[in-house]
């Protein structure tokens, strides 16, 4: 079955449509914002439901704790800001409040990695680090609206600390709808080639189809695993495929340190060590700039992918 | 009391500066334009009056500090930057472009003038705190403004750093709060009221002014009391208007963050101009 559309659409705010849709379907969830209403796309909630929403005004650990306060009686928060407000900002309020206590609640925290605009304080490269590291969360990573209309009920159907990060406004369908089923720590194969294996997250799938392609024309046959679940890892999806292959390269819009390449590496290093690359952002605070510039720039385009890739089989 | 010819001198800069933050924001396709326009006049007053600064050596030792703390102001710090000498005014053509020196909160490592890179709201205090004791610490008498937004109050982090300044009578320090009475989702009052402002910040151990905080007058008196007080670290809660100088902008939460395009800003700019 093909699970890609056969051309990327574009779809506007699925976030804010299958948020509206959970809340119609399930009167558990509840919903937090910290002064960031439109801009983490609760407000369509917060119209319809307004007595499931909380604006708590930007003070985001206490968003975590009120959150977790609600987990313990039983609702199903969902709490919004940046990224790196809910990471950063209130690392301990989720590490003490919600991972120690399994609290069930559902963190999202848009404008992934490089992708904001606003320079280093809201470019969120180390949020898959940051959650992946807390024992008992679980840490997504989508690449399109497919998958943001789809893992929205399977969180809230989930039992415990969730971390996504969510891409919002204009985001690309690639998946097609009818065919793809998100699960959580399932990862998924695009192609088979058996030179090189590509493990991409989040919205580094579409430069990632792009780079295998251009390798394609060099001779270079690569295998792509997109893997929106960062933690739990599918590590037999990874391991299985990268048997068949020579080397690994692994793709996320994060710092190479902590997130998806960090958890690949230490899943070949115990298990099947193989030559790996990992692209993404160096150990450096990026500058502020546009998305496509700052892609460039800090090696997250296609271009820099096939480098990489380049460069993995030479290590053989 | 300002002699007419100070009052003057701050007005028109206070005006031409603005026109600034609106040509930018033109050039640039929007900044935080709202919180720029309230906050304008208490920057000015510290730029033009008070800041023992040297555009020349960013980082002289004895210098006054200055601590954007609501760093998406930084459009309207950037411009009294730059028309202060830190850097040529040129550079403000490209603000937030691709590759410049300037992103949308001010980075220290990049513009000159800038002590401390804020944007993520609630840090400011906290180290203009330790700054304040740094200098009592070293001996030298600068002095230390913090400049914060209403909104950024909802942050525990003000309130921790709120504590211990009262508790190390940081009076080598001096807060402003830019009371527009407006965050980003709204009014502030309606969503995590803040009031009665004036009787936390005196809970907290603080002197409080509270001013016109467009009104220069005001301002400066309140700043030559906080200089003059040896006893508690003084916090002016600055009365202000969110898009203050554009009449279609005034006290209206969407232009929080916008853009103008050319109508706007002529119009925007013949509003500036009919201020006093
Ligand atoms: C820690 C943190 N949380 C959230 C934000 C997003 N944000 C930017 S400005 C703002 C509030 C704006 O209102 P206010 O602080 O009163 O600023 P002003 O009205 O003076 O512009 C928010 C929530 C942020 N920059 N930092």
């Amino acid at each position: 079955m093909k699970l890609l559309l056969p051309q990327p659409q574009e779809a506007y705010g699925p976030y804010k449509q299958a948020l509206i849709a959970l809340g119609k379907a399930n009167p558990k969830v509840v919903v937090l914002g910290a002064d960031l209403g439109v801009s983490t796309e609760i407000d369509g909630f917060k119209a319809e439901f307004p007595d499931r929403f909380f604006n708590v005004g930007a003070a985001e650990q206490n968003e975590i704790g009120i959150a977790a306060g609600l987990a313990f009686e039983g609702d199903i928060p969902f709490v919004h800001s940046f990224g790196v407000f809910l990471t950063r900002r209130a690392y301990e309020q989720v590490c003490v409040q919600v991972a120690m206590h399994r609290a069930n609640v559902k963190l999202v925290g848009v404008i992934p990695g490089l992708t904001s605009r606003l320079g280093p304080t809201h470019q969120a490269i180390d949020d898959l680090a940051l959650m992946r590291t807390l024992p008992s969360m679980t840490v997504i990573d989508p690449a399109d609206a497919t998958e943001i209309t789809q893992l929205v009920p399977a969180i809230a159907e989930y039992d415990g600390p969730v971390y996504v990060r969510m891409m919002r406004r204009e985001v690309p369908v690639l998946f097609d709808p009818q065919a793809y089923k998100f699960e959580i720590g399932k990862a998924v194969q695009l192609a088979g080639g058996k030179d090189v294996l590509l493990v991409t997250t989040g919205m580094m799938l579409s430069n990632t189809l792009k780079a295998a392609k251009a390798l394609e024309d060099q001779g270079i046959r690569a295998s792509v695993l997109h893997s929106p679940t960062v933690k739990p890892l599918d590590s037999q999806a990874i391991l299985d495929l990268a048997a068949t292959c020579k080397a690994v390269v692994t793709v996320e819009n994060h710092l190479t340190a902590g997130g998806l390449g960090s958890a690949v590496a230490e899943l070949l290093g115990d298990q099947l060590p193989l030559p790996l690359k990992r692209v993404g952002v160096a150990d450096t605070f990026a500058a502020p700039g546009s998305p496509e510039y700052l892609f460039e720039r800090y090696g997250l385009d296609a271009t820099s992918i096939v480098n990489a890739a380049v460069a993995s089989k030479m290590v053989r | 009391m300002l002699s007419n010819k100070e009052r003057k001198f701050l007005e028109d800069t206070a005006r031409r500066l603005r026109e600034r933050i609106v040509e930018v924001t033109y050039s640039c396709g929007g900044t935080h334009i709202g919180g720029a326009m309230s906050q304008h006049e208490l920057l000015i007053a510290l730029y033009y009056k008070y800041l023992n600064i040297d555009p020349t050596n960013p980082r002289w030792p004895n210098r006054d500090r200055f601590v954007l703390s609501k760093g998406h102001g930084g459009v309207g710090h950037a411009v009294i930057l730059a028309d202060k000498g830190f850097f040529d005014t040129a550079l403000l053509d490209d603000f937030n472009k691709t590759g410049s020196p300037f992103g949308m909160h001010l980075d220290w490592q990049t513009v000159p003038g800038v002590d401390v890179s804020t944007g993520s709201l609630g840090h400011g205090l906290p180290l203009a705190l330790g700054m304040a004791l740094g200098g009592r610490q070293q001996g030298l008498d600068y002095h230390v403004y913090c400049v914060m937004s209403d909104g950024e109050l909802q942050e525990g982090s003000i309130w921790e750093a709120a504590m211990a300044a009262s508790q190390f009578k940081a009076t080598n320090l001096t807060a402003f709060v830019d009371r527009n009475k407006f965050s980003l989702d709204g009014p502030t009052e309606s969503i995590m009221a803040l009031e009665p402002l004036d009787k936390k910040f005196e809970a907290f151990g603080w002197r409080v002014l509270s001013i016109d905080g467009h009104d220069f007058d005001q301002i400066c008196e309140a700043i030559e009391t906080a200089q003059a007080e040896k006893e508690k670290p003084v916090i002016i809660i600055a009365d202000t208007i969110k898009g203050k100088g554009i009449d279609f902008m005034e006290n209206q939460a969407a232009w929080h963050y916008a853009g103008v395009d050319a109508a706007m800003r002529d119009k925007a700019l013949e509003s500036i101009r009919k201020m006093k």
